[in-house]
């Protein structure tokens, strides 16, 4: 992925949100991102450390929450969490290959912690 | 004199841990929520000019302006159609893609590695929708990174072609999973390569089973039927 564009994106979020909040820094950004995301976590820290300077969020702290893939068979109607790195989603139940992703694609700001 | 001193120590110490500590903002927000709003204001108009929109993606390589050139000129007359395409460099594609007096509108994108919402909101007001039925998105060839953009299309067809190799849709999971249709390319080469197309067709149905898939060869002209057929569909 082109996590230094996402960065510079999920930057524009944060400050625009602390700018609003009356906030003078950011010290951590909260992100959720999904096992299927296509987000590389050592791309995204280095990206990080590189798009924050000059930003609200210089001093910033990095918090990733990884959302790992859960699927939805809708033979079967149970989820299941997905531990197959190819995204195969086999149904625990009947063992047909489920296409639904309840979870496991997000790149969400989550939160933010300010001063 | 020592109380003095223990207290002004014990308030430096706070105001350090109140600058730490901070106050937590909730946000909830997608990195991708303005492409978002983009995506649906395109895919109103679209709509409410009754154009079908298709995004057609894959490596690039695959085929895709390949075979649109010949969809371009064997529908012509049955659908009024257009296509934007994307690339970093060059409007060879347009260019190849002017057949049948179709539309075709370039979108170079410079050094973005997909097409955003955004960027075809833009190509959209080069084009007379009002006077077409179908619209082909060309995107940019890459199987990562366009996974995650919505553009605003009614369909996604995924490609790949057998020169790629049986087990591409296992490493490009999230592609395969947000297609509606996938198309094999390249099928006249199936048994030059010793392609093999049963594996294929299982790996697509572990990791896509909500796809069809078609097989399909814009030079031999093998499958594309099947190809005109999903096209001369309403939805979907």
């Amino acid at each position: 992925m082109h996590e230094l564009g996402l960065m510079q994106s999920v930057l524009e979020i944060a400050e625009d949100y602390a700018r609003r909040e009356g906030a003078r820094a950011i010290r951590e950004i909260g992100l959720r991102v999904g096992a299927l995301s296509g987000v590389e976590p050592a791309a995204l820290e280095f990206a990080f450390e590189a798009a924050k300077q000059g930003t609200l969020a210089e001093q910033a702290r990095l918090a990733v929450q990884w959302v790992p893939l859960v699927a939805f068979c809708e033979a079967c109607t149970v989820e299941f969490a997905v531990d197959s790195p190819f995204g195969i989603a086999l149904c625990p139940l009947c063992d047909e290959p489920a296409a639904a992703l309840k979870r496991g694609q997000e790149l969400e700001v989550e939160y933010l912690e300010v001063v | 004199m020592a109380d003095v001193k223990e207290v002004a120590i014990g308030l430096s110490v706070l105001a350090e841990n109140a600058q730490e500590r901070g106050r937590r903002i909730h946000v909830e927000k997608g990195v991708m929520a303005l492409n978002d709003q983009y995506a649906a204001a395109n895919r109103q108009r679209l709509e409410q000019a009754g154009v079908r929109a298709i995004n057609v993606l894959s490596s690039p390589g695959s085929g895709k302006t390949t075979l649109l050139a010949r969809t371009l000129q064997e529908l012509k007359g049955q659908r009024r159609m257009a296509v934007i395409v994307g690339d970093l460099a060059t409007d060879n594609d347009a260019q190849r893609l002017q057949v049948g007096g179709a539309t075709a509108v370039q979108i170079q994108t410079g050094t973005f590695c997909h097409l955003e919402a955004a960027m075809v909101s833009r190509a959209l007001d080069a084009l007379e929708l009002a006077e077409l039925d179908l619209l082909f998105i060309e995107n940019v060839g890459n199987l990562v990174c366009p996974a995650a953009y919505d553009l605003g299309e009614n369909s996604r067809v995924v490609l790949f072609s057998t020169t790629e190799g049986e087990d591409k849709p296992l490493k490009y999971p999230r592609m395969f999973k947000s297609a509606d249709l996938v198309l094999i390319t390249k099928s006249d080469l199936t048994e030059v390569l010793g392609f093999d197309r049963a594996l294929a067709l299982e790996n697509l149905r572990q990791v896509a089973p909500q796809a069809p898939v078609l097989e399909v060869s814009a030079r031999s002209g093998e499958g594309l039927e099947g190809w005109y057929r999903y096209l001369q569909q309403p939805t979907g």
